[in-house]
This record gives C-alpha cells, sequence and structure tokens, in this order.
C-alpha cells in the first residue's frame, strides 16, 4: 500500500472522479490508493456525519486491486478506473447488506447486483459503500433512518435532504467523488440542493430500475450526484442505456451529454417557471432569477412561463406513490428474508413482523396508498390522480413545443434543522413541491449548486427537460456551474460557509 | 349438512326448459337431469367455470426459471420469482405466444392488454400480490363447442402467474389444524391462462364435457399437458340455482379445489341440492365462496360475500402494455393444430353415415388419445374404417406410449387380415400385441408363427357340442334363460381351441344350438 499523505494534501478540494480516472488509466496513482484515501476520509469524518450505513473496505480493496491488474496488464480499466462510489443502500448489493434503512431487511444480503452496480463496475468505479436514506427513501431528510439521521457535511445541526441524504452528504464531505441515489420525488436533487453538490434525475426508463429496491415502481429513476457537471455527465453515461431485465427501460440511444458541456447557451430556449419560483424562499427565489440572468448574458432566450398544472403535483404524487408503495412493501412479511417476529400463526406473524419492523413514516405511507387503491376510493383517488398526472405530462409537452428546459428552484428552502419537519408530515411533503412534477411527467431534471442563502448554506437551480433530452439539460447546468463560479469569484466569502 | 335424496334422480327432461336439448350418446343419466327439489317445482342448475391453465413453456413467464412439475422443492427459483427487492418481471413471449393460439382455438379476439396488480398477502406468493390480467385481458369472447352438440361461450382468457404451493404439515393436514406449513415457489411464476366461460353449463355431467374438451383443446394448442392430477388444469366454479324456465340467475356459490373431473361433478352435484334446500327451507342463498372437501364428499364455507378480498388491482407499473402485432397474432392462430372437434369430424367421416353411440365414444377415445392420426393412415391403407376404430380404441390405448409408434401399415395389413376372416378377432389381437411391442412387423409373418389360422366353421361347431355335452347343468340354465352362462361357454371353447376360435362365432353356435 502506498502512502497517501502526499495525495490528501495535494489539494484542498478533493479530487473529481475525472481527474482520479485519468490518474488511475495512465498508471500515475494506483486504485488501491485511490480507495484508501476515500476509505480514510470515511473513517475521519463519518463517525460524524453518519453519511454510510455499511461501510465495503474489504470488497473495495479487492476490487481497486482487480483494475491495478487490469491496468498493469495494459487492458484498459474503463471510464472511471479506481473511482470511489457511495451507493445508496435501496441499491442491490451482491453479498453486501441492503437494508433500506429499515429494520425489517435487517441482515438481509441480496444473491445479486443491480444493473447499475455491474455497469460501475465493469466501468471500473470502485463501490466503497452503502449510504443511508430515509426509510425506503420515504422522506426529504434522511431523519426517517431506523439507524439515525445523516447530518449536513457544513453544519451538523441541519439535514442533509433526503432521501439520498447519506449518498448526497458523503459525495459534499469530499468523502467519495461520485455517489448514487435514487428519485421518486426529487429525493436526488433536493438533498444535492441542500448539500451543494450536482444531482440528476434522468428521463424515467434510462437508466435500469433493476437490483433497486422498490418505492414506487413508475416514478423510481437511479441518478447521479457529484461535485461538477462534468462528474455527473460521466457517471450518467455509464449507467444509462437498455436493460432487458427491466420491461420499463427504453431502447433508445443514450444521450451524450459528456459531449455538451462546453456548448454554452447561445440559442437555447430557457423558461423560467413561476410554479418553480413562487413559494420558495426569498432569497432561494434570488439565486433562480440570478441564474436566469446569467443564461440570458450567455446568449439563451430567457423569458417566464406559468405551467398552472404543477400545482396539483404534490397532490398527485401523494396518492400515486403511496399506492404503488403500499403493493410493494407487502413482500416484507417475514416470510422469506429480512426480519421475523413469531406469532402463533402466519397472519399474526406477518402483522407482528410489519409492526415492529417499518417507522412511522412507511406505515403512514402504507395506510395512505392502501386506503387510495380501495373499492369505491381507487377512482377518487387513485384513478383521478393518474389523470392529472396525464393533465400534468400534456402541460409539460406544451411548454416544451417552444422551450427547451425550464427553469426553477430545487428546494423552497435551504437545509432546515433536524427534528424541524418530523412533527409536521405536511410541512416534510412540501419539500419536494418543486421536483415531484419532473417524477410524474418522467421528465429529466437535475438540480445545480447556485450560490448560498442567506445562512450561507447552499441554493440550487433545477434545470428541467423533455424526455430524452438529456443533452440540453446539462448544457445549461454546466454553464451555470461557470457563473456560479463567475459569481462566487467575484464576492469575496461567496461560496458560503465552510 | 347430506344432499336430499333424489338429486340424482333420472328426472329425464323434465319437461322444463333452460337444459341443453342436443344431449349426445353415453351420457349417465346422473347429473345431466334437471334436479328436482323436494318440492313441486323444477331447478335447474346454472354453472360458469373459471379453468386455470399452466402454460407448458420452458421458463416461467416473468424470468428464465425452469417450468417444470416434480422437481426438489426450491430449486426453480431466482431473485424475480421469489419476488427479491429490487427484482422486476420480464414477459415471457412464448407464453403470450401460447395465450393466444388458446384465444384463436376458443375463437376469441385477440386485444392489446395490459397487466394488474392483485394484493393480497399469503405466503405462497412471493411478492404478496399476483401479476394479472385485469380489465384488459388478452383474449375477449369466443366460445366452445361440445360434442354433445352444445355450445358453451367463452368471456375471456387472460394470462396470469401462478402462485407457489403451500402444504400444511399436521395432523389432519387441514389448513386450520396445521402445526406449520411448508411452501415450495417453484410453481411461483408459472405461467397461467385463465379460461372464464359464461354461466351456460346447465348440469354437472355437462361441466365435466366441457372440461374434458376444453382440455383437449388445449393440448392440442400445445398450450398444456392436459395433466389434471398434477395441476395442470385447476377449475372453480361457480354454481347458482334458479326454477327450471326462469331467466334470472340465482346467488352463486363459487367452489374451489375441484381437482379431478369426479371431484367436478360431485360438488356441482353437491352444490346444487345444497342450494336447492336452502331456498327451499329459508327462499335465500348466501354469496360465498366454498372450499370442496373430496374426502367428506361436501362443499364447506370459505368466507362470506362480506369476508371477501379487497384486492386493489391496480395497473402493474413494472411491466408496459402488451399490444402483439398483427403477424404475430396469425403467426401464432396459424400454429393452432387440429382441433379435436375437426379431428373427431374427419374420424366421423371415415365411418360414413351416422355413427352408432358406440362409435361416438371409440372417436371420443381415439382423438382424446391422440391415435386419430394412426386410424387414418391406416384406413388410407385400406384397413376397414369401424375395425380400426374399436381396434385403436380398445386395444391401442391400453398401451398408448407403444400404440402411438405403430407403423399404420403394419396395423392396416392386420385389420384387412381380419377383416377377410383370414384370423378370428383373438388371434388378431394377439398378433397386435406383437406389432405394437416392436413398433410394426409383418402381421402375416407373425400369425404364421404363432400357427394361427382361423377355425373352421365344423370344426368350431364340433368343439361347442363338445363343451355342452361336457357341462350340463350349466347348458340346462343357459336354456332356461341365464344368459351369462354364454361367456363361461365361450370360455370354455377358447380354452379347448387354444384361443384359436372367434368369439362372435362361438356366439352364434351357441345361439343355433339353444334355438
Amino acid at each position: 500500500m502506498t502512502s497517501e499523505g502526499a495525495d490528501a494534501s495535494r489539494d484542498d478540494q478533493p479530487d473529481s472522479a475525472l481527474a482520479i480516472a485519468a490518474a488511475v488509466r495512465s498508471g500515475e496513482r494506483t486504485a488501491a490508493s485511490v480507495v484508501e484515501v476515500s476509505l480514510g476520509a470515511i473513517a475521519a469524518r463519518d463517525p460524524e456525519l453518519h453519511a454510510f450505513l455499511h461501510v465495503a473496505s474489504d470488497h473495495a480493496r479487492a476490487a481497486a486491486a482487480a483494475i491495478d491488474e487490469t491496468v498493469r496488464a495494459g487492458r484498459d480499466p474503463g471510464p472511471l478506473a479506481g473511482v470511489p462510489v457511495a451507493l445508496k443502500d435501496n441499491l442491490c448489493t451482491r453479498g453486501v447488506p441492503t437494508t433500506c434503512a429499515s429494520k425489517i431487511l435487517e441482515g438481509w444480503r441480496p444473491p445479486y447486483d443491480a444493473t447499475v452496480v455491474t455497469r460501475l463496475q465493469d466501468a471500473g468505479a470502485v463501490v466503497v459503500g452503502k449510504t443511508n436514506l430515509d426509510e425506503f427513501a420515504m422522506g426529504s431528510s434522511t431523519e426517517n433512518s431506523c439507524k439515525g439521521p445523516t447530518r449536513h457535511p457544513m453544519d451538523p445541526t441541519r439535514v442533509p435532504g433526503g432521501s439520498s441524504g447519506g449518498s448526497a452528504a458523503a459525495v459534499a464531505a469530499g468523502l467519495v467523488p461520485l455517489g448514487l441515489g435514487s428519485d421518486t420525488g426529487g429525493s436526488v436533487r433536493q438533498p444535492a440542493a441542500l448539500c451543494g453538490v450536482v444531482g440528476v434525475k434522468p428521463t424515467y426508463g434510462v437508466v435500469s430500475r433493476y437490483g433497486l429496491v422498490a418505492f414506487a415502481s413508475s416514478l423510481d429513476q437511479i441518478g447521479p450526484l457529484a461535485r461538477s457537471v462534468a462528474d455527473a455527465a460521466v457517471l450518467f453515461e455509464v449507467i444509462a442505456g437498455h436493460d432487458p431485465l427491466d420491461s420499463t427501460s427504453l431502447d433508445e440511444p443514450v444521450p451524450r451529454v459528456t459531449r455538451v458541456l462546453e456548448a454554452g447557451v447561445e440559442g437555447l430556449r430557457v423558461g423560467v417557471c413561476n410554479e418553480l419560483v413562487e413559494g420558495t424562499s426569498p432569497d432561494v427565489a434570488r439565486r433562480v432569477r440570478e441564474a436566469a440572468e446569467d443564461l440570458a448574458k450567455a446568449g439563451a432566450l430567457v423569458e417566464e412561463v406559468s405551467v398552472p398544472e404543477m400545482r396539483f403535483g404534490l397532490s398527485a404524487y401523494y396518492l400515486i406513490a403511496p399506492a404503488e408503495a403500499s403493493s410493494n412493501l407487502a413482500r416484507y412479511d417475514g416470510v422469506r428474508y429480512g426480519l421475523r417476529v413469531d406469532a402463533p400463526d402466519v397472519a399474526a406473524m406477518n402483522t407482528a413482523t410489519r409492526t415492529a419492523g417499518f417507522g412511522a413514516e412507511v406505515k403512514r405511507r402504507i395506510m395512505l396508498g392502501t386506503y387510495a387503491l380501495s373499492a369505491g376510493y381507487y377512482d377518487a383517488y387513485y384513478a383521478k390522480a393518474q389523470r392529472v398526472r396525464t393533465l400534468l405530462i400534456r402541460a409539460f409537452e406544451r411548454a416544451y413545443e417552444r422551450l427547451d428546459v425550464l427553469l426553477g428552484a430545487t428546494s423552497p428552502t435551504t437545509a432546515f434543522e433536524i427534528g424541524e419537519r418530523v412533527v409536521d408530515p405536511l410541512a416534510m411533503y412540501m419539500s419536494d413541491v418543486c421536483t415531484i412534477p419532473s417524477n410524474l411527467s418522467g421528465h429529466p431534471a437535475m438540480s445545480v449548486p447556485f450560490g448560498t442563502g442567506e445562512d450561507g448554506l447552499p441554493v440550487g437551480v433545477q434545470v428541467l427537460a423533455p424526455a430524452l433530452h438529456e443533452e440540453p439539460m446539462f448544457q445549461v447546468a454546466a454553464a451555470l456551474e461557470r457563473a456560479a463560479a463567475a459569481r462566487a469569484a467575484a464576492v469575496p466569502g461567496g461560496e458560503g460557509r465552510r | 349438512m347430506r344432499p336430499p335424496a333424489g338429486i340424482d334422480g333420472g328426472a329425464g327432461d323434465g319437461g322444463a326448459g333452460g337444459a341443453g336439448g342436443n344431449r349426445g350418446a353415453g351420457d349417465s343419466a346422473t347429473g345431466d337431469a334437471v334436479a328436482r327439489g323436494s318440492g313441486a317445482t323444477d331447478w335447474e342448475t346454472v354453472v360458469g367455470l373459471e379453468v386455470h391453465c399452466e402454460l407448458k413453456t420452458q421458463t416461467k413467464l416473468f424470468c428464465c426459471c425452469k417450468n417444470a412439475f416434480g422437481d426438489e422443492p426450491n430449486t426453480n427459483v431466482c431473485p424475480v420469482c421469489l419476488g427479491l427487492p429490487g427484482s422486476l418481471p420480464v414477459l415471457n413471449a412464448f407464453a403470450v405466444e401460447l395465450a393466444m393460439r388458446i384465444g384463436a382455438a376458443l375463437h376469441c379476439e385477440v386485444r392489446p392488454s395490459s397487466f394488474h396488480r392483485k394484493n393480497y398477502f399469503y405466503p405462497d406468493m412471493p411478492k404478496d400480490y399476483q401479476i394479472s390480467q385485469y380489465d384488459e385481458p388478452i383474449n375477449v369472447g369466443g366460445w366452445l363447442d361440445l360434442p354433445d352438440g352444445s355450445r358453451v361461450r367463452i368471456v375471456r382468457a387472460h394470462l396470469e402467474e401462478d402462485t407457489g404451493k403451500t402444504t400444511h404439515q399436521g395432523e389432519s393436514g387441514r389448513i386450520h389444524a396445521a402445526d406449520y406449513a411448508l411452501v415450495d415457489y417453484n410453481r411461483a411464476g408459472v405461467p397461467l391462462v385463465e379460461i372464464v366461460s359464461e354461466p351456460d353449463i346447465r348440469s354437472s355431467a355437462q361441466a365435466r364435457r366441457y372440461v374434458t374438451e376444453l382440455r383437449a383443446v388445449l393440448v392440442a394448442t400445445g398450450a398444456s399437458d392436459g395433466r389434471m392430477e398434477e395441476g395442470s388444469l385447476r377449475v372453480d366454479a361457480n354454481v347458482s340455482v334458479r326454477r327450471a324456465g326462469t331467466t334470472a340467475y340465482g346467488t352463486r356459490c363459487e367452489i374451489k379445489n375441484l381437482n379431478s373431473l369426479r371431484s367436478l361433478g360431485r360438488a356441482i352435484d353437491y352444490e346444487t341440492a345444497r342450494q336447492i334446500a336452502l331456498l327451499e327451507a329459508t327462499g335465500v342463498v348466501d354469496q360465498e365462496t366454498r372450499h370442496w372437501d373430496e374426502s367428506g364428499g361436501r362443499t364447506i364455507p370459505l368466507r362470506s360475500k362480506e369476508e371477501a378480498f379487497d384486492y386493489r388491482y391496480f395497473p402493474e407499473p413494472d411491466l408496459v402494455p402488451l399490444v402483439p402485432e398483427a403477424e404475430w397474432q396469425a403467426r401464432a392462430a396459424g400454429s393452432v393444430g387440429l382441433l379435436p372437434s375437426a379431428r373427431r369430424q374427419r374420424l366421423v367421416g371415415l365411418i360414413g353415415g351416422a355413427p352408432s353411440a358406440h362409435q361416438v365414444d371409440q372417436v371420443d377415445v381415439v382423438v382424446a388419445q391422440g391415435l386419430d392420426d394412426l386410424v387414418v393412415a391406416a384406413v388410407a391403407q385400406g384397413a376397414p374404417a369401424e375395425l380400426a376404430l374399436v381396434r385403436a380404441a380398445n386395444e391401442l390405448a391400453a398401451d398408448l406410449d407403444a400404440a402411438l409408434a405403430l407403423d399404420p401399415g403394419s396395423f392396416a395389413q392386420l385389420l384387412t387380415m381380419e377383416a377377410q376372416g383370414a384370423l378370428t378377432a383373438t388371434q388378431s389381437k394377439a398378433v397386435l400385441a406383437e406389432l405394437i411391442a416392436a413398433g410394426g412387423g409383418d402381421p402375416a409373418g407373425i400369425a404364421a408363427e404363432k400357427g394361427f389360422e382361423a377355425l373352421s366353421q365344423s370344426s368350431l361347431a364340433a368343439v361347442v357340442r363338445e363343451v355342452v355335452g361336457a357341462n350340463p347343468e350349466e347348458w340346462a340354465r343357459f336354456l332356461a334363460g341365464e344368459d351369462k352362462l354364454a361367456g363361461f361357454f365361450t370360455g370354455q371353447v377358447m380354452r379347448a381351441t387354444g384361443g384359436k376360435a372367434d368369439g362372435k362365432a362361438i356366439a352364434a353356435e351357441l345361439r343355433r344350438l339353444r334355438r
């Protein structure tokens, strides 16, 4: 094992995924040394953050050694050679615990890898561990974890957002350059915004869901978390693409987002979406307006638009997502795997197991969903919500007839205090009001850090695009990243608190 | 509760309308009649059947696990059919093909379809929901014509996955008294087509004929192996009764656990009687699901309408709509083999003229056993059709696997020899047995080897007289009208001639002597 002191102190900023991959591919650095840096950072910082539920040190070291062997043998180690990656703990990893931060899956080790995990490994990436989340991805703060909350890397009294708060915090804190999360109602973008990193929700069907433990199947999509748009773009291209194991996977060419990052935004039509600005805190709204101004200065054609149907998104979402969840989570019955609480007969065992195994928020959503699907209520709730969804998709399509992308806030506020919204589920649900519409429509959207709020904590600006139009989305995101850097350089202390 | 007497009683057609008028030969009176209650008015049974057919695919409906019966428990399983977290279903195209073949054979319309989730908790269902087609089934409408001439309309024939199999372990083997249960998930995810009939069936016998014919159709399409004893075909019956001559349906009960034709018939008869007794006593039948208790010969309540599950059906988000292109539909329909009704017609055509009741039965047996191609080929090579039919139905069916490999030419040659009197029936059967064992051969050579030559009329007469003389007491009783002793004399003559005598010739000689 090489000494890591030099590596780690070479720069204040942790290395980007692209820099690591280039160094490992050229033989300048070993994957083993890179992984040790990451494991060391996790050991130093994670006791406070609690971003990880499981650190797979042995797996990671073995994988790194294999990549170094590949490099030595002169073979191509892949575009993410030696890059440490953190996986949200609802992604199945063969032989490595996958808990969804739920007591009900305690001790379960999947016998198979999720498709994204296989693709990461094929690309040379090294999985270093599994990250914390709201139980079964149900939440917006990573507080609903049976293992306790993850803390915000810049302020331990605050939440990192959720539900992919563990991956977002790990990336933001520099423990790993890349993370994967899942986004059902904003669970990648919202923690990305709160933690000050890039978070992407791809077009539904572009990334295989095989091996992602389902929350709401028609909304779930796996997405990258990274510290730069370029890193997120590489990770996106690695995990995207048709998978015959997922029937909803699209058999379409993967958008080549890495090629468009320097393309600029001249002539792109950008709509600042009223519904994604109104209702956000004033400092967040100001950042969105600044972002729009910067895009206009860079040559984009910026206008204000209204998509009123977005206002119904939250209501529709909180019927459809729990309905699907109530069915997806039925299998945790104590019969085959995970927790079992013994009882005199099977039905009683099911009840005892589920009562002990699920947390309050999961139970709340199972109840909501069961109710929404029940005979006599289906038409009034679930079927109506699906009609709203159709209306929303049409509204988006109308907007995209004359616009390339939409712009708005990712989260209505910056990171909030731990405990602040736990007692008020509706306030917590409002955290996702800006992100939910894209899940309902299946369209891609991503969050890019853009300055800070009055509290000095990061603000994310959201870029939304039509289905399979990740290219203009990344194009705009890259421009925003440059603009944010320019603003930070111009304003003393503008990078927020550290 | 015991069924009231007279339920099986031969009330005949009873004069009351409704029951199918076109009954073929070979039906027992049992269950085919309009049911008669203890009161003055007759009752009519109304039955609709739901038949679950396991499809004969290599792999399961949503994964690549082997679809096989009888393997070591829990060996044909994977993350998908075990419903492990994160796994997703992928539809088996061949299962869709077989479903479309079934649709074509039942004259259904193939439609764009989709899958739903049927949610309920049960340990042998790995996901605690079943993926099934609900309001958009692949096959809609259609009918099945029965050999008796009646037609049963088909509502739908849709795709769904099977559950695992639970075995309750305990002294009684019954659910409520079990100590523990074993679950085998090999069956979980096996493709099923559920075929739902209209309530067009009017008797237990007709229900049995429907299932028999449906089974033959399913086997002919290549969709099913038809093995009811292995659970390849499972039947639920919706049974109600109404006053004969009325048109409104009565309240129905759904009977589950009908694993054989015998259970099906008995359960319908029992349920009919139970409901008639209830209606006559109280005027009311409660809608409920009932379980057929084979050993007790009765149906017992499983759950009432109020206790019925709310399955919370909703569209399966893990699958996309199923829209088979026209070319695929046509290919599936084109690969349906000759259906049993057409095959029966082909045999009847060989006989020429209206078949006797026995011949109708023989045609049924030959088609059911898949021996009709052999009969057709033998007749084409000169065999007499009626003889080919009766030998196929009686002799060949006894050793089916070997018989299916029999050379039609040898079979035809043998039957021609018999028809020409060169061999007696008994001798012919002995040669046939050899031919079957060897898959063919030269019937004349085998007959010569066995020293078979037909006994002349005069030597037969001599043997018969000898046997009669040796058994004066039996002969006296035979003369007095005890006809069954013909069998005794025939046996004695056969023994004396070493089997060379022809049974019909003996009978003729006995009749001649008795006169």
